[in-house]
């Protein structure tokens, strides 16, 4: 009996081995990235009880091994060296934060395991590492559709101010950059700390500049609300433009209706799934997950969870067309990705384009009335 | 001229939220000659906690008192259960303990709360005051008005009352305040609760300018610290006037210099006026007797 017993235990335990594909994830599921890397965890979760619920890929149910690594990247590190080493997955999803993604990077290229990224940095896939990928598009795509529509509105010399965490100083440097592309002049270049309470000085100065002519603020978290409600405190009447950081519901409830009237960003189909035309090729991918994210949490979706869903489907998609888990099979699936609808915009990879996405993905939004509406 | 004005009006706004926070150092400080490193906590609880009552449906007024209250028996409850078991221990002991505190109610509050960054209406509305061409918003009149009745309120109680007196005698002499029938215990209790509950109505006057989140504390610690640092540790018009000072100094950089120094410029200042009078601008000397 006894033997019986913990034969069947054996069998019960071995089982599911047969049969499995495990995919690693290190994410930012708390700390200072927590706001990003929450709603991606849960977006994994979610998503692969989904797909395992409609039997797996290719018949296999898969395993999702998720690490929280909490913005530090020596955790993502360790955690990304014990998920290729102990856990033996055949890919990892993950990175929230760029410093955590350049952690994993070293340790999948060097494993050679397929690794998507949801970090935003251009650095990630340029020059073009063999087993890197990522979902979301860069800041510097951001600053071009940002300056594409000024080009459009006749703006020239404008003011920016800046956040100095990571997000806005980063986005600060590659609008600088890239600017001068699109006949633009920055004549005023302003920074705040993310967590300050008042930005009217900088504002002021920035007000006080001769000849500006719109104003852009690269942020992430509350600045973003505050530098908001103090241009109208200020009564600047100039175009204000915010970045994709903000791209959320949150932002026009924190700032207030009034004060965020008439702001432009560029933002995702996510953000504005209602306002999608019926024969938007996105328009089922974004419905679906946005239904599914919020019946399952409660919370609205954000743009973040959406870069966790685009890495699952591409990587799944990948695998089911490889019909394989073989690493490198893997990687040559996701470079042949082409049209691939996710939330963010449509994935067409190939071996020199790691990132998948060009501006379209990007939808210039503006705030009226308190909601988000499409400029055209 | 106005552009000036504008520099001054956002520093003060700034400044005000210091010297607040700065203000609820002061108690504890005085009571025990530790630095409470999770008095930024407390200002985090009272504005989340309004949040959260807010949310379920109280009108504000008493949201913001459930915020000051319950923070308050947070702070009563650090006392006695942090603080109070290590009672010999050395002050720099009893510090590190307040940040640990710290650490602790950060990552409760982020289980508690969540991570999502709020905030709730301003008192008086978002119309911006227009004074000679510049501007102030409603909402830091009442940062101020707060921070002026708070430190009036504690000069009060320190000078004028026989508590206040006893809070003093306790951090000078614990031993002989004892002695001359103080209950020592007591009045460090009363001092947590005391800060504990200026800490959580400055969360709830600030909150709708700085928004809030469960992180925000150690910011709002580090600054409130540095301007009590700056005016005088435990002196409640050195937190007033160090809160207001580094607030303009900010706001003064920002406007002439850059706003890539603002943080530098104002804590250079501090180190030369540290270095010039190691006690702060209004600390007392301190002298042992032996």
């Amino acid at each position: 009996m006894k033997t019986f017993l913990t034969t069947t235990a054996l069998i019960a335990l071995a089982l599911p081995a047969l049969a499995e594909i495990r995919i690693g994830a290190s994410i930012s599921a708390t700390g200072p990235a927590a706001f990003l890397g929450d709603p991606q965890h849960k977006t994994l979760e979610m998503l692969v009880e989904d797909l395992n619920a409609k039997g797996g890929i290719n018949g296999e149910q898969i395993v999702l091994v998720a690490y929280d690594d909490g913005g530090d990247p020596n955790k993502a590190r360790t955690f990304a060296t014990r998920l290729v080493e102990d856990d033996e997955v055949v890919a990892i999803i993950g990175g929230t934060t760029t410093g955590t993604t350049m952690s994993i990077l070293a340790v999948t290229e060097e494993a050679q395991i397929p690794f998507i990224s949801l970090a935003g940095a251009i650095d990630i896939v340029k020059p073009v590492k063999p087993f890197t990928f990522k979902t979301p598009h860069t800041d510097r795509m951001a600053c071009q559709k940002i300056f594409e529509d000024m080009q459009k509105n006749g703006i020239t010399r404008i003011g920016m101010i800046s956040g100095t965490d990571g997000f806005g100083a980063s986005m600060q440097a590659q609008c600088k950059d890239v600017a001068p592309d699109y006949g633009i002049e920055i004549i005023a270049d302003e920074t705040y700390d993310p967590k300050d309470a008042d930005m009217t000085a900088q504002l002021t100065k920035i007000k006080g500049t001769e000849g500006v002519q719109a104003i852009l603020n690269p942020g992430f978290g509350q600045g973003p609300s505050i530098v908001t409600r103090n241009v109208r405190q200020l009564a600047i009447d100039l175009p204000f433009y915010q970045s994709h950081g903000v791209a959320s519901d949150g932002f026009i409830e924190l700032a207030g209706a009034e004060a965020a009237e008439g702001v432009r960003l560029p933002g995702t189909a996510l953000l504005v799934a209602g306002l999608l035309a019926a024969d938007d090729p996105q328009k089922p991918v974004v419905d679906a997950y946005k239904a599914m994210f919020e019946a399952k949490t409660g919370t609205p979706v954000s743009t973040f969870g959406g870069y966790a869903h685009d890495a699952f489907l591409i990587l799944t998609d990948a695998m089911a067309r490889a019909g394989s888990t073989e690493p490198a099979a893997v990687r040559d699936a996701i470079e042949a990705t082409a049209g691939l609808a996710g939330t963010t915009g449509i994935y067409t990879f190939s071996p020199e384009d790691h990132l998948g996405l060009d501006l379209s993905a990007f939808r210039m939004l503006e705030i009226q009335g308190g909601k988000w509406t499409l400029v055209e | 001229m106005s552009e000036l004005l504008q520099f001054l009006l956002s520093g003060v706004t700034v400044g005000a939220v210091y010297a607040l926070v700065a203000l609820g150092f002061t108690i504890i400080y005085n009571a025990s000659d530790v630095v409470n490193f999770a008095q930024g906590e407390f200002v985090m609880l009272g504005g989340m906690i309004t949040v959260m009552t807010y949310l379920a449906g109280a009108p504000l007024p008493l949201a913001a008192l459930v915020a000051v209250v319950a923070t308050a028996a947070l702070g009563v409850a650090m006392n006695k259960l942090a603080i109070e078991p290590a009672r010999g221990a050395p002050v720099v002991s009893l510090v590190i303990i307040t940040i640990g505190v710290s650490i602790f109610i950060r990552g409760a509050a982020q289980l508690v709360f969540g991570k999502q960054i709020h905030t709730f209406p301003a008192f008086s509305g978002d119309d911006p005051i227009r004074i000679m061409g510049a501007t102030i918003l409603p909402q830091s009149l009442w940062v101020i008005a707060g921070s002026v009745a708070v430190f009036i309120g504690l000069w009060l109680f320190f000078t004028r009352t026989l508590l206040g007196r006893a809070v003093l005698a306790t951090s000078n002499n614990r031993l002989a305040a004892q002695l001359v029938g103080i209950n020592t215990p007591f009045v460090m209790t009363l001092s947590f609760a005391m800060s504990a509950g200026i800490g959580a109505l400055a969360g709830v006057l600030v909150t709708p300018i700085t928004m809030t989140s469960y992180d925000v504390g150690l910011a709002f610690a580090l600054k409130g610290f540095a301007a009590a640092m700056l005016g005088g540790m435990g002196n409640p018009k050195g937190a007033l006037v160090g809160g207001f000072l580094l607030g303009v100094l900010e706001g003064l950089t920002a406007g002439y210099i850059s706003s890539q120094y603002k943080d530098a410029a104002a804590f250079i200042v501090i180190l030369a006026v540290l270095f010039f009078m190691p006690q702060g601008l209004f600390g007392s000397k301190s002298t042992d007797r032996v």
